[in-house]
């Protein structure tokens, strides 16, 4: 029967001819290795400065007394949230129970969070500007959406590798990493919290003879805010997810010992780890939503 | 020349040939519906003149989709016309440059919002002070202003509040104070009081009109409600699909409706608030015992004086002498729209 049908075509219409084979693959390498040999200086400086900030960040926590963080973190949740002690509390438990599990976890856990933190405020510091772009530029929105698309749903792997290239083994690729897949929610939100500022209240703003500027500043930008927070949680939580993948290119963290703990069967010891992320997670979740919902109340809408 | 004047405004919502076409059946005499229909445009605006004096209040009156919306935008043009010229105190509004736009709308004009359009995320005093803020005025000097128009509209002590924490008349009464504060000469009133509860409304179009008695400010104020804008109003434009119907002052609306549309509306008004004596009146007759009313009293504040008196009520101008009389069967004949003619 098959053969039947494979007899009704020519040949070149039932098997994929060779030579119909476009060079995606020759034309990638060509242009990585032109990036690595023609501007290779460029992404070293850039590397040593985000190197820089990244140790900076992980030796003050490190070095930071740990009861200093647990009750900085504390604090932050308690304030942001709006005075709330169950909150506070769970928050508390979390980072405690950090700790708790394996006392290495407390250093580990301050890399990783490091690795984050240094990822985020990248991520909010390019995203939140281009969120705002594209919300005043149907066109430029048009462009940069499929882009973020293509961000999402690319295996990691496949610019961990050129990252590694341009950046070198570490902690820089990872952030850059880390940066790409954990972008998109941010960009995203802030579009999305500046197109849905009731439009009666930006003619207000118009109306009263605000520029531009003044509109943005004083106006769209903190009635977006609860969803611009959305966002930042948002990425806080896949740069989490990054950790693990980032650990095989030699970020240390708690990644590592996911790693570890699999390469040595030691399914105790992963587990351990996964748990120390899984409770950062929460923390990290519970404040970046504190954060956000102190802006939901403060317009009555919450 | 009056302060605010706009001559033969279309405007047409779509783009492209489209627009093109639309606007050439527009300016040929098609109506709304069949524009809509031949080429997917919405016609806002077609042939729109009028002229607003300095210090009246100008009411467009008109149901939804009548274009009366769109109308008041273009005098502070947050919606540029199709064609048409629009001049406020003699400059043309569509010549200025984004700089001097907006030195327009900080100085000379300011809007009131239908749904209020606060800024939930400042408080009270900040919402009333952001066309200052815009300016640039120091916010010391800002907060006294605030004040002063916080004060006025009866909110002290909720200077520091949050628009969701005040009710629908509170809220609105932010929003006139936020319009005054940066003293402009023109106040554009997108159906303000629309949203409120009745009695709310009343109070409000009473405080406008005691406010309106200081100020002394050019009000366009839009609404759908012919009471409001019989009240309120010293000219009605009556628009209906982009159409003005009718310009005049709301007793000759009332009296002499120029077309079947504004007759219909008129018929379920309270004659007795906007009718005049001098409407009404007959000769003056010879009988000297009868009150005096003067001749610009609406009907239902003659009725006490009438249900008291037996002799015709006698009808004085502004010097005190008799130019008329109204017998009680005049004005019953007045309030009930049975042989009344200007």
């Amino acid at each position: 029967m098959m053969n039947f049908i494979r007899g009704l075509f020519p040949e070149w219409a039932v098997e994929w001819p060779k030579n119909l084979n476009l060079p995606l693959n020759k034309w990638t390498n060509d242009f990585v290795e032109w990036l690595v040999t023609e501007y290779g200086v460029i992404f070293e400086t850039a590397s040593d400065a985000i190197l820089v900030v990244l140790v900076g960040m992980e030796r003050f926590l490190r070095d930071l007394p740990w009861v200093v963080v647990f009750l900085g973190v504390g604090a932050l949740t308690f304030f942001s949230s709006g005075r709330k002690w169950g909150l506070t509390a769970l928050v508390a438990a979390c980072m405690f129970f950090i700790g708790l599990t394996d006392p290495r976890l407390w250093d580990l856990s301050m890399m990783t969070l490091s690795v984050m933190l240094v990822s985020t405020l990248i991520c909010i510091g390019v995203g939140v500007p281009v969120g705002i772009a594209i919300s005043r530029n149907d066109r430029m929105r048009d462009m940069v959406l499929p882009a973020l698309d293509l961000m999402q749903t690319m295996p990691s792997f496949v610019y961990l590798i050129p990252a590694i290239m341009l950046f070198g083994l570490g902690a820089v690729p990872a952030v850059f990493a880390t940066v790409i897949y954990a972008i998109p929610p941010v960009i995203r939100l802030t579009d999305l919290g500046i197109r849905l500022v009731d439009e009666d209240i930006v003619e207000a703003s118009d109306a009263m003879g605000a520029s531009k500027r003044q509109k943005l500043i004083r106006v769209q930008i903190p009635m977006a805010l609860p969803n611009i927070m959305q966002g930042v949680n948002q990425t806080t939580m896949m740069a989490l997810a990054m950790v693990v993948i980032a650990s095989m290119i030699g970020t240390r963290g708690l990644g590592t010992e996911v790693l570890i703990g699999l390469q040595q069967l030691n399914v105790g010891r992963a587990l351990e780890a996964g748990v120390a992320i899984v409770l950062l997670a929460i923390v990290m979740d519970r404040v970046t939503q504190a954060y956000g919902g102190r802006f939901i109340r403060m317009d009555g809408r919450g | 020349m009056a302060l605010i004047e706009v001559r033969n405004v279309y405007k047409i919502f779509g783009t492209g040939r489209a627009l093109d076409t639309a606007l050439d059946m527009a300016q040929t005499g098609a109506e709304k519906n069949d524009v809509l229909v031949e080429t997917g445009c919405t016609l806002g605006l077609k042939d729109v003149s009028l002229s607003v004096e300095r210090g009246e209040i100008f009411v467009v009156m008109g149901l939804s989709g009548s274009g009366k919306s769109t109308l008041i935008r273009h005098i502070n043009r947050l919606i540029d016309p199709t064609t048409g010229q629009i001049l406020v105190d003699g400059r043309d509004v569509l010549e200025f440059s984004t700089e001097e736009l907006l030195a327009f709308r900080r100085g000379a004009v300011s809007m009131v919002f239908q749904r209020f359009a606060l800024f939930p995320h400042l408080t009270v005093i900040e919402n009333v002070g952001y066309g200052l803020e815009v300016q640039g005025v120091e916010p010391a000097e800002r907060r006294r202003r605030a004040m002063r128009w916080i004060e006025d509209v009866g909110l002290i002590g909720y200077e520091n509040a949050y628009p969701a924490q005040l009710s629908g008349g509170m809220q609105q009464r932010v929003g006139l104070s936020r319009a005054l504060c940066t003293d402009p000469e023109i106040l554009l009133m997108d159906e303000p009081f629309s949203a409120l509860d009745p009695l709310i409304r009343k109070q409000m179009q009473e405080h406008l009109i005691a406010l309106q008695r200081d100020l002394k400010k050019t009000i366009v104020f839009i609404t759908h409600d012919l009471d409001e804008a019989l009240k309120l109003g010293d000219d009605v434009a009556i628009l209906k699909d982009g159409v003005i119907d009718q310009i005049g002052g709301p007793e000759e609306i009332l009296l002499n409706p120029a077309t079947e549309y504004v007759r219909e509306f008129v018929r379920d008004v309270k004659r007795g608030r906007v009718v005049t004596a001098a409407s009404i009146m007959t000769p003056p007759k010879g009988d000297a015992n009868g009150p005096t009313v003067s001749y610009d009293t609406v009907l239902q504040d003659m009725l006490p004086k009438c249900i008291d008196s037996d002799a015709p009520l006698r009808v004085v101008d502004e010097a005190g002498a008799v130019v008329g009389a109204v017998s009680r069967r005049t004005l019953l004949r007045g309030l009930a729209d049975h042989g009344v003619k200007k």
